[in-house]
């Protein structure tokens, strides 16, 4: 039977590790996933969880353990952050080759330097072209429910990817909300236990990992990139399957609120976007046809999903919580992307770098300058908010 | 205890590997694995042992083999280790790391390992330097030695710093078993393969693997080369046992380094000087493995004589 419990979203991503019946948990501390691993440390010591809890010496050498021990069968469970992220940055791209379904949390900050502990989504977005499947939830219930559903995408013969639920540092990881934490009896009988094909084991000896000349190497690339894409459906399924089963549908790849006869739509990612549905009521208040989409997944990247609700808006803003350096944002870029040739102004809006608070007012801006852009007004193709210097 | 005559006939890492003829790496995991069994599951860092041994689609191991990284062999094994418990499976995790994957990069996650006393096996192949990259130092590079790194310019002539103490720091983290291995010498080898794997916790076993190019030497001499670095006192054989340590074998009387130098081309332009520093560098090991309490210090090298003979025929195949 599911409970209710008000919890920070380190404690949801840890309590739904632990539903997960997670087998390893290799551990490195870092702010703000810290609470994370010292949570799935008490499940472990007060017998709650039968895990082997692994207190490794570097985040590098988390990813380096969490390979081996699912190369060797083993359901793996991790969680890391910012500069931690970036310190396995080398080890992310052996485990999505190598098809290794292992579930890693990130508490998105801010990637130094300078140093800082909040919220960006500038860690992440590094890995991006890792082989990982990547998304944002906005609140500690998603972050829960889709740990339990990572497993299930990761762990899918269409996809055996890696996948990283990210959720937005201290936003997320250190603020209580009321979760419903599902039934150990109900998540066992949605997620049934990891049966690999392939692993090292002695009674059928396999070799993981051997080098690959280039005769075969677009071969295996092309595989890793098969099986992204193949995740898309995947997604979907699990979505709807979880839906009926708990109860909570979060949309698949994207969300979208008041989009039906929207003229113009933000896309936000994370936490964000609570603030946006907001304004969405505000100015539809004021008879402004607006709309919102929830960018869910990253990775993979829901163009398709994107093109078909976006198709006849007069004007689509992107947010982004990181900057490319090279004219705005990564979901800006991909967006662009994916609308190539459509006619549509796609303007993108920067803010809450750092941490930075994105409060209503920014929001509505960020509807306000789509709208003149809709209008035909020339605007700035990229716009910071609420930051000193030149600003909107 | 183990003899020659009760190794298993089974090879685990077979023939038909693209090693260098008389590699010591090879041969010290052909004969490491036979004495491990087939219940044991390797992991191996980037090194020329992943190139030699597992080109796809080729592959020689017959055993479960992984391999992601270079500097990660301590954390692979910690983790493969741990899904084989929790599976509740009888493996060994045994880890076959080359000098630059011990000493330099791999180092931290090699201590991590041995901090957490995890119950794996841990093979460091020292080959003193960086082979499969094209011999540049490491932190095993002995003093004198030439690598591309440390090239014999007119100014600077090869390795100016001594190889590494890497035993003292591995001992440091009180782990079960240490010991130190020779190709040169296959009994007191299969002895403490066997030993390590009856022993539950971090174990470490250090072998000593010439290195035909990386060396400059003669590939039918690999075993008389160990052999060479033990009776000179380069290498030393011995195992720490629980704190406790004890030299398996003792050379009878100290050779000359420079015996063992002038088989190796990576050492020929080596000054009188120099071998001279070096060969005060191994008395002082020497002394410090072998030396009694109470003995007088040893090093009865005599003075070294003219410059080491080197035929045409010598520099015509292994350079200068």
């Amino acid at each position: 039977m599911s409970v209710k419990k008000v919890i920070t979203g380190d404690h949801a991503v840890a309590t739904g590790a632990k539903l997960c019946r997670v087998e390893v948990v290799p551990a490195y501390p870092i702010t703000p996933q810290t609470l994370i691993i010292e949570h799935i440390a008490d499940f472990v010591n007060d017998g709650e969880l039968d895990a082997k809890f692994l207190t490794m010496e570097s985040e590098h050498s988390v990813m380096s353990a969490a390979a081996a021990a699912s190369a060797a069968g083993a359901r793996v469970f991790t969680a890391t952050s910012s500069q931690g992220l970036a310190f396995m940055h080398e080890m992310l791209y052996a485990t999505a080759p190598l098809r290794l379904p292992v579930v890693m949390a990130n508490a998105s900050r801010t990637l130094g330097g300078p140093p800082g502990i909040w919220c960006e989504y500038n860690d992440s977005m590094g890995a991006r072209d890792s082989g990982w499947l990547q998304l944002y939830v906005e609140d500690n219930q998603e972050a829960l429910d889709m740990v339990i559903q990572c497993f299930r995408i990761a762990e899918d013969k269409r996809v055996r990817l890696p996948v990283m639920p990210c959720l937005d540092g201290f936003v997320l990881t250190h603020t209580v909300e009321p979760v419903e934490v599902p039934g150990q009896e109900e998540v066992d009988s949605f997620l049934p236990a990891y049966a690999p094909d392939i692993t090292l084991d002695p009674a059928r000896p396999s070799m993981i990992g051997t080098f690959m000349p280039a005769e075969y190497i677009m071969e295996l690339r092309r595989q890793t990139a098969t099986a992204m894409e193949s995740a898309k459906k995947v997604i979907m399924e699990i979505n709807d399957e979880f839906a009926r089963k708990f109860g909570r549908n979060y949309g698949g790849l994207i969300d979208t609120y008041q989009m039906e006869d929207a003229q113009i739509a933000l896309i936000t990612m994370g936490t964000v976007t609570s603030t946006s549905r907001e304004a969405v009521d505000e100015l539809r208040k004021e008879g402004k046809k607006v709309g919102l989409v929830k960018l869910r997944f990253f990775r993979p990247f829901p163009s398709e999903d994107l093109r078909k609700i976006l198709s006849g808006m007069d004007a689509v803003g992107v947010f982004d919580r990181s900057i490319s350096y090279q004219g705005g944002g990564q979901a800006y870029n991909e967006v662009r992307s994916a609308l190539f040739g459509m006619t549509i102004p796609i303007i993108n809006h920067l803010a809450g770098l750092g941490g930075r608070d994105v409060t209503m007012e920014q929001i509505m801006k960020m509807f306000e300058i789509t709208q003149r852009a809709a209008n035909g007004e020339k605007v700035n193709p990229v716009n910071w908010h609420n930051t000193r210097g030149e600003t909107v | 205890m183990i003899t020659i005559k009760d190794l298993p006939d089974h090879n685990l890492f077979t023939a038909g590997h693209t090693a260098c003829p008389g590699c010591g790496v090879a041969m010290s995991i052909r004969n490491a694995i036979r004495v491990l069994g087939k219940d044991t599951a390797v992991y191996v860092p980037a090194s020329c042992a992943v190139v030699f041994g597992t080109t796809f689609p080729y592959g020689a191991w017959k055993v479960p083999f992984f391999h992601t990284a270079f500097e990660n062999t301590g954390a692979c094994l910690t983790g493969m280790q741990a899904a084989f418990e929790k599976k509740g499976k009888q493996v060994i995790s045994a880890g076959f790391a080359g000098d630059g994957g011990t000493y330099d990069i791999g180092l931290q996650s090699m201590s991590g390992a041995a901090e957490r006393n995890d119950n794996v096996l841990y093979i460091c192949l020292d080959n003193e330097a960086y082979m499969n990259t094209g011999i540049q130092r490491s932190g095993g590079t002995p003093f004198g030695a030439w690598t591309t790194t440390t090239p014999v310019g007119t100014k600077i002539q090869g390795n100016r710093r001594f190889k590494k103490n890497l035993a003292d720091i591995v001992i440091a983290h009180e782990i079960p078993y240490y010991a130190t291995l020779s190709i040169g010498h296959p009994l007191d080898f299969i002895r403490k393969v066997e030993k390590a794997k009856n022993i539950k916790g971090f174990r470490f076993l250090h072998m000593f693997t010439p290195c035909i190019p990386g060396w400059k030497m003669d590939p039918a001499k690999t075993v008389e080369v160990t052999k060479r670095a033990v009776e000179s006192g380069m290498w030393t054989l011995y195992e720490v046992e629980n704190g406790e340590k004890k030299i398996t074998y003792k050379p009878g009387k100290m050779k000359s380094v420079k015996d063992y130098l002038m088989m190796q081309g990576r050492f020929r332009h080596m000054s009188e000087e120099d071998i001279r520093k070096l060969q005060m560098w191994v008395c002082r090991k020497w002394n410090l493995h072998y030396k009694e309490k109470g003995a007088p210090q040893i090093c009865e090298i005599a003075p070294p004589e003219e410059h080491h003979a080197v035929t045409e025929e010598h520099r015509e195949m292994h350079g200068p």
